[in-house]
C-alpha cells in the first residue's frame, strides 16, 4: 500500500466521471489531475481552473505582426529604396494593408499555436505522460495522489459508487513506454 | 455537451445503434491500423502514376525551360495560371468548414473537417508547385522574398498583388498546416496509446508528448478557437489577393471590381466539390457511412447550390456591367467569350457551374450518392474552364490584331495537370493510412448530444413532442445508414 502513487478511477462516461469529481470534492478529496479523451465543458470550473490566458497572448503577437510589416514595407518602400510608379505617393497605405494582415494572422497563429505549446509541455518526441492508456482511447480518468489523500478505501468507494469502472493503483506515477 | 439533450428537430451527426467511444476509435482508426484494401492499392498505384507523371513534367519543365509549355507571345498565361488558381480554389473548402463552420457552431463540421484540412494542404501544395514552375527560373524563386540583395537592395514591389498573393498564400499554407496539425494531436495520441513497438514510437514523436489532461483540453479548445477566428478572413484574403493579380491590370476582362467575391464564393464552390468527391468515395471503402451521413451530404450540397448560384450571378453581372460601361474593349471581351474561337470553353463553364449545380435543388439529386459525386466532378471541370476562360479569352486577343493568337497546350501542360491530380490523390491516399480521416475526439463530442442513439432514448423518454418526433422519423428517411424498422414500432 505504500507503494502506491496514484489512484485513478476510470469511467465510461463523462457525466458519470463529473459526478465522480462532485463525490470526491464533498469528501474533500483532492484531485490531481482528470484525464480524457475529448474537451469536457464545464470541467475547468468544477476543478477550479482559471480561464486561460492565450487570447491575451494572441493578441500581442498578432498586433507585433501588425506592426513587423508595416515597419518592412515601410521600410523598404519610404525609406530605402523610393520607387517611382507614375510620380505616385511612394507612402501608398492602402497597399500596405494585405501583408499588414497575412503577417498579423501568421505571426498570431504561429506565435500563439508556440506558446500553447511551450505551455502544456508539448514538443515533438516528448515521453508522454500517461497514467491509463484508455484516457485517449474510451475512458474518462481522474487520478488521485494517494500520498495526500490516506483514507483508499474511501476513495475506491466513492469511485465506484459515481459509476468508475475500474479503479487501479499505479505504483509509478505514469506508464511510461519501456 | 454532457448531460444536456439536443433538440429533436435537428437531424444525428452520427448514426446506427450501440455507437460507444470506443466503437468510435475502432471505427475511425481501422484503415490506419489494419493492412490497406484492395481498393486502396488501386487506387494508390493509378495516383502515384500520375504522381511520377508530375514530377517527369515538372522535371522536363525545369531543365528546358518553360518553353516546354505552349504559351506564346500573346498567351503569356495560360494552363500554369489555370492550374494554380483551380488548386488554391480547392483548397479553400478545408479551412472554411474547420474555420467558419466552427465560428458559426454547425457542429456537422466535425466529422468532415479533419480529411477537408488534410485535401486543402494538398492542394495548396499543387498550387504552390505551379507557382514555382512558371517562374521559369524556379532557383532563383527566393526573389520574391523581401530580402537585401547584391543589386543595392533594390526591395520587391510591395504595390504589386503578385507580392501579396506570395505573402497570402504561404500564410495560408503554414496557418492551414499548423491548424490541421495542432487538431490531430489528441489523435495521434489515441493511435499512439493503442500501437506497440516501432509504430508507437514513432506516433510517440508526432503526438508531441499529448496527455488529455484538464489544462490541455482547456487552453486546446481556446487555441481552435482564436485560430478559426483569424482562419476566416485569411480564407476569404487569399482569394481575394489571388483576384487581384487579375483584377489590378488593365486587361479588359480581368480589370473588374467584382473579381474578389466572385472568385471566393468559386474557391468555396469548387472546394465543397472536391471535398465531396473524395468523400463520398472515402466513406463507401472505409466504412464511415456513421459518420458522414446523407445530412453531411445534403448540407454540403446546399453550399455547393448557393455558391454556385453567386457564381451564377457574378457571370451575368460581369455581362452586364461590360454592356453598361460602355466600354467597347470590355463589351468586344465579352462577346469574344461567349461567341469567339474559345465560345466553346465558355459554354462548358456555364453548363459546368450555372446550369448543372442547379439540378441540387431537387431533393432526390441531392440525397443520390451518384449523382451528386458525378456533379461534384462537373463542377471541378466548370471551375477548370472558368479560370481557362478567364485567362485565355482575355489574352489571346491582344492590343493589335495582328497578335492574335490562340494557345494550343503541348505534352509538358498536360501532363504537368494531370501529374498534380496524381500527386494529389497520392498524398490523400497515404494520408488516409497514416493519421485518422476524421478527428476522432471532435466526433466523440457528439455522441452523447446529436447521435442518432441519443436521440432515440429521448423518444423512449417520451417527454418530447408526438409532432417534432415524427418531423425527426420522417427526416431519417434520407440516410442510408439508419434502419427505418427501427422506427416503425415508436
Amino acid at each position: 500500500m505504500s507503494n502506491i502513487k496514484y489512484i485513478l478511477g476510470s469511467f465510461g462516461d463523462p457525466d458519470e466521471m463529473m459526478h465522480g469529481i462532485e463525490k470526491l470534492q464533498e469528501n474533500n478529496i483532492s484531485i490531481h489531475d482528470v484525464y480524457t479523451p475529448m474537451p469536457i465543458h464545464g470541467i475547468e470550473a468544477k476543478l477550479g481552473i482559471k480561464r486561460s490566458r492565450i487570447d491575451i497572448a494572441a493578441f500581442c503577437f498578432g498586433i507585433t505582426g501588425t506592426c513587423a510589416a508595416f515597419a518592412l514595407i515601410y521600410f523598404c518602400a519610404v525609406i530605402d529604396w523610393k520607387v517611382n510608379i507614375g510620380g505616385k505617393p511612394s507612402f501608398a497605405l492602402p497597399d500596405f494593408i494585405p501583408i499588414m494582415f497575412e503577417l498579423t494572422v501568421l505571426f498570431c497563429a504561429f506565435g500563439m499555436v508556440l506558446t500553447y505549446y511551450a505551455s502544456t509541455h508539448l514538443f515533438p518526441g516528448r515521453a508522454p505522460r500517461v497514467m491509463d492508456l484508455r484516457a485517449t482511447d474510451d475512458r474518462f480518468v481522474i487520478a488521485i495522489d494517494a500520498k495526500d489523500n490516506a483514507a483508499h478505501t474511501v476513495i475506491d468507494g466513492l469511485l465506484k459508487d459515481a459509476g468508475a469502472l475500474e479503479v487501479k493503483y499505479n505504483e509509478r506515477k505514469y506508464i511510461s513506454y519501456e | 455537451m454532457s448531460g444536456h439533450n439536443e433538440s429533436i428537430l435537428r437531424e444525428p451527426l452520427i448514426t446506427g445503434d450501440n455507437i460507444t467511444y470506443a466503437k468510435i476509435t475502432d471505427d475511425i482508426l481501422g484503415p490506419v491500423e489494419n493492412k490497406p484494401n484492395k481498393a486502396w492499392w488501386i487506387g494508390f498505384i493509378f495516383a502515384s502514376l500520375g504522381a511520377l507523371l508530375w514530377v517527369v513534367a515538372v522535371s522536363y519543365t525545369f531543365w528546358n525551360g518553360i518553353g516546354a509549355w505552349g504559351l506564346n507571345k500573346t498567351v503569356g498565361w495560360a494552363w500554369d495560371i489555370t492550374g494554380f488558381v483551380w488548386w488554391v480554389g480547392i483548397g479553400h473548402a478545408g479551412t472554411l468548414i474547420s474555420a467558419v463552420l466552427l465560428l458559426f457552431r454547425q457542429n456537422w463540421r466535425n466529422s468532415i473537417n479533419r480529411s477537408a484540412e488534410a485535401m486543402t494542404i494538398f492542394a495548396v501544395i499543387c498550387a504552390a508547385t505551379y507557382v514555382v514552375s512558371h517562374m521559369g527560373r524556379p532557383w532563383l524563386a527566393y526573389w520574391v522574398l523581401p530580402l537585401p540583395n547584391q543589386f543595392g537592395s533594390l526591395w520587391v514591389n510591395f504595390n504589386s498583388p503578385l507580392v501579396w498573393d506570395m505573402f497570402a498564400i504561404s500564410t495560408y499554407f503554414s496557418v492551414s498546416l499548423l491548424f490541421w496539425y495542432t487538431g490531430l494531436l489528441p489523435d495521434i495520441a489515441t493511435i499512439r496509446d493503442r500501437a506497440v513497438g516501432t509504430r508507437r514510437k514513432i506516433y510517440s514523436i508526432f503526438s508531441f508528448g499529448w496527455s488529455g489532461s484538464v489544462k490541455t483540453w482547456q487552453r486546446f479548445e481556446a487555441v481552435s478557437l482564436i485560430l478559426a477566428g483569424i482562419s476566416t478572413p485569411l480564407v476569404l484574403s487569399v482569394h481575394t489577393i489571388v483576384s487581384m493579380d487579375f483584377a489590378t491590370s488593365v486587361i479588359p476582362g480581368w480589370h473588374t471590381t467584382i473579381f474578389p467575391p466572385y472568385f471566393v464564393a468559386g474557391a468555396i464552390f469548387s472546394g465543397f466539390a472536391m471535398v465531396l468527391t473524395l468523400l463520398l468515395v472515402a466513406r463507401k471503402v472505409l466504412g464511415l457511412e456513421n459518420y458522414i451521413t446523407m445530412f453531411h451530404i445534403e448540407s454540403m450540397n446546399k453550399i455547393i447550390i448557393l455558391t454556385g448560384s453567386i457564381v451564377g450571378v457574378a457571370y451575368l453581372t460581369e455581362f452586364f456591367i461590360a454592356w453598361y460601361s460602355g466600354s467597347e474593349y470590355e463589351q468586344y471581351a465579352f462577346i469574344n467569350r461567349s461567341t469567339g474561337p474559345y465560345w466553346w470553353a465558355y459554354w462548358m463553364m456555364m453548363t459546368c457551374n450555372v446550369i448543372s449545380p442547379q439540378l441540387l435543388w431537387f431533393k432526390k439529386i441531392r440525397l443520390s450518392i451518384r449523382a451528386t459525386w458525378i456533379l461534384s466532378i462537373v463542377v471541378n471541370i466548370g471551375m477548370w474552364f472558368e479560370r481557362f476562360v478567364i485567362i485565355v479569352t482575355s489574352l489571346h486577343r491582344d492590343y493589335i490584331p495582328s497578335s492574335w493568337a490562340m494557345f494550343y497546350p503541348t505534352w509538358v501542360d498536360v501532363s504537368v495537370f494531370v501529374g498534380s491530380i496524381g500527386l494529389f490523390f497520392t498524398l490523400f491516399l497515404l494520408f488516409l493510412r497514416v493519421l485518422p480521416s476524421i478527428a476522432i475526439a471532435e466526433v466523440k463530442l457528439l455522441l452523447k448530444s446529436a447521435s442518432e442513439q441519443a436521440k432515440m432514448k429521448q423518444i423512449k423518454e417520451g417527454h418530447e413532442n408526438k409532432e417534432y418526433v415524427a418531423e425527426y422519423v420522417e427526416s431519417l428517411q434520407k440516410f442510408d445508414s439508419v434502419k427505418q424498422e427501427d422506427y416503425a414500432k415508436i
